[in-house]
């Protein structure tokens, strides 16, 4: 078939062309015919992800408000008052909250996708529920947990059973609110890796848990050597996108606190700085540092585990 | 891949017996079992009621009346499973009809243009060898790199500049306009389509659109399905676009005619507790629904 199509063609088209009139497209007709079709997205991608990487990066280097007409340059001022202030570079720290948090996510996510991925009973309804939150709006989560965490909410009623009588203000005391904050954040997202590695488990070929169980392996050699190696990847990719995860957190500390009480963020602050405080030139330096390391990140992920992620896609 | 499929064939009557002699061990062999089944079925039922309670919690809330809430505990059952007062209250104080409209407008129009261009992109790169091909692709995929929330600062200023600001249309040309997974969807979807369809339906004197619109587009649908599954879900969830360039009141969102519950409804946790719920129950539906189509979907989406 395929063989045949290419001689057949050139000559059918040939003889078809003067038939069908004048207004048949010539060579160079073909030659646009692509550009045709990506005109419209290409200027969507260039006008909203290029066009405004180069106004942040030059803005950055400015002091604009924002509606001044006139960008005064500041030359590297910006940059370095984000290192400088302390103010401004504290917020990067409140990131390893919810980076550990993302580590525990990971743990539980690959606990319950291995324990999942043996025979179970209800297997689809653990899978379903366990999943769920990742599904839901992340306003809704917010003030789910706003009311699962206030004093005498859902939390403290479930610890005063255990016979807890005097539990902490979960978000309104300093040192503890953090915490409420990233455990929010496992619960909203622990479902996505947990069932994106059971997809990834069950996609090992069955036959080598056979060979396994005839060399006579534990449950935790099957594990070790063939669930983990199996799904080296995904695990991979995941952690590299919780890190970039966590160093860009803004829904759930902005619906919940609002960034009061120290649990403000690294983007709470770019925002903050860019629309309350008019700050454009700063706030653009700020996006800046953040898109860089998520670049380096993403540059070390690309080194780390190189692309046979593909068949993964 | 004939080679393999001999590898597979040949040994059969040992793979026989070894999956009989694997299965009688597995049923002989529950000695690791009961302690390890029970902290296993127990771990589970502890995560899943972690993953439950918030929610269940919220709807025992709105169901009490305000005195009923005050008086009882959070873990307490409401008296009445037919009072939906305050569900009345979130969505017509709340003004939730209206961000329900919205929403609306905004995901069709969102989702049908996404589809085009995405399916358009997708057929030119795929279907046509160009020059500059290769920097289209390094271009889309450069963007993938680029986290939205980064750029916000600076995208503000180009939808202003437009006059899109405070409109719905900022929400839609930014939905449409940033959504790469759409596009290596179909691109994923679109190599499996054989050259040939295209080749057969040139010689039949098609043109190159024709071609996308009768014989491609249509074959694309169940690349479209998972489109529309995964970028329906992350619009009906989305807070910060519309947050950012929607502020007017009547032009409110789902997510932002929610976050405003915060300020009026104060303590009044009841009728956010309905508010709340009225949101979360057209996503519980859609998964009962879905359920198969959202788990493919959002592994291809989620590994870019």
């Amino acid at each position: 078939m395929s063989v045949m199509n290419p001689t057949r063609a050139p000559g059918r088209a040939r003889s078809a062309a003067p038939a069908a009139g004048a207004g048949r497209p010539t060579r160079r007709g073909w030659r646009a015919t692509p550009w045709l079709f990506l005109l419209v997205p290409l200027g969507l991608l260039v006008l909203f992800t290029f066009v405004p990487v180069a106004n942040m990066v030059w803005y950055s280097f400015t002091s604009w408000d924002g509606i001044d007409p006139v960008k005064e340059p500041v030359g590297l001022d910006n940059y370095v008052s984000i290192f400088t202030d302390p103010s401004i570079f504290s917020v990067f720290l409140v990131s390893a909250y919810y980076l550990v948090g993302a580590l525990v996510q990971l743990a539980l996510a690959l606990y319950f996708a291995t324990i999942l991925s043996f025979r179970t009973r209800l297997r689809n309804l653990f899978k379903g529920v366990l999943f769920f939150p990742y599904l839901l709006n992340g306003v809704a989560i917010g003030l789910a947990f706003l009311y699962f965490f206030r004093p005498d909410g859902t939390l403290d009623a479930l610890l005063a059973m255990f016979g807890v009588t005097d539990p902490p203000q979960w978000l309104g005391d300093r040192s503890i609110a953090n915490y409420s904050l990233a455990a929010t954040s496992v619960w909203r997202y622990m479902g996505l890796n947990f069932v994106l590695f059971l997809g990834a488990i069950q996609s090992i070929p069955g036959e080598l848990y056979e060979a396994a169980d005839l060399d006579g392996a534990t449950s935790w050699q099957k594990f070790r050597f063939i669930i983990l190696p199996g799904i080296r990847q995904i695990v991979g990719l995941s952690l590299i996108l919780a890190v970039s995860g966590a160093l860009s957190v803004f829904e759930i500390p902005f619906v919940m606190t609002g960034g009061a009480n120290g649990t403000s963020t690294f983007v709470i602050e770019t925002i903050d700085t860019a629309f309350t405080y008019s700050k454009v030139g700063l706030a653009s330096a700020m996006a800046v540092v953040l898109l860089l390391i998520v670049l380096v990140i993403t540059w070390i992920q690309r080194k780390a585990f190189p692309e046979d992620k593909g068949d993964l896609a | 891949m004939s080679t393999t499929d001999l590898g597979r064939v040949t040994p059969t009557a040992t793979d026989r017996a070894r999956l009989g002699l694997a299965r009688l061990r597995r049923s002989a062999g529950p000695v690791t079992g009961t302690i390890g089944t029970v902290l296993k079925y127990a771990s589970i039922l502890v995560a899943c009621a972690c993953a439950v309670i918030p929610l269940v919690t919220l709807v025992f809330a709105a169901f009490k009346d305000a005195k009923e809430y005050n008086s009882t505990g959070p873990l307490d059952l409401p008296q009445d499973w037919t009072n939906v007062e305050n569900f009345a209250t979130a969505f017509t104080q709340g003004r939730m009809l209206e961000g329900f409209i919205n929403t609306s407008i905004i995901l069709v129009v969102a989702l049908l243009g996404t589809i085009i261009i995405g399916t358009m992109t997708a057929y030119a790169v795929d279907r046509f060898d160009f020059r500059g091909r290769k920097v289209v692709m390094g271009g889309f995929l450069l963007a993938t790199l680029v986290p939205a929330v980064t750029t916000q600062v600076a995208t503000f200023q180009i939808i202003n500049t437009l006059g899109l600001f405070n409109t719905r249309w900022a929400a839609i040309a930014l939905f449409m306009g940033t959504d790469i997974i759409a596009i290596y969807i179909f691109l994923q979807f679109m190599k499996s389509i054989p050259r040939s369809l295209d080749e057969a339906a040139m010689i039949d004197g098609a043109n190159r659109f024709t071609i996308y619109a009768r014989i491609i587009f249509p074959l694309l649908r169940p690349a479209i399905a998972t489109v529309v599954i995964v970028k329906g879900i992350a619009i009906y969830n989305e807070f910060y676009i519309p947050f950012l360039y929607m502020p007017a009141r009547d032009l409110g969102v789902i997510s932002t005619a929610l976050f405003r519950f915060k300020g009026p409804f104060g303590s009044q946790w009841e009728v956010i507790a309905a508010g709340t719920l009225l949101i979360i129950v057209p996503t519980l539906i859609a998964f009962l629904l879905l359920q198969r189509h959202i788990y493919n979907g959002l592994t291809s989406g989620a590994v870019k």
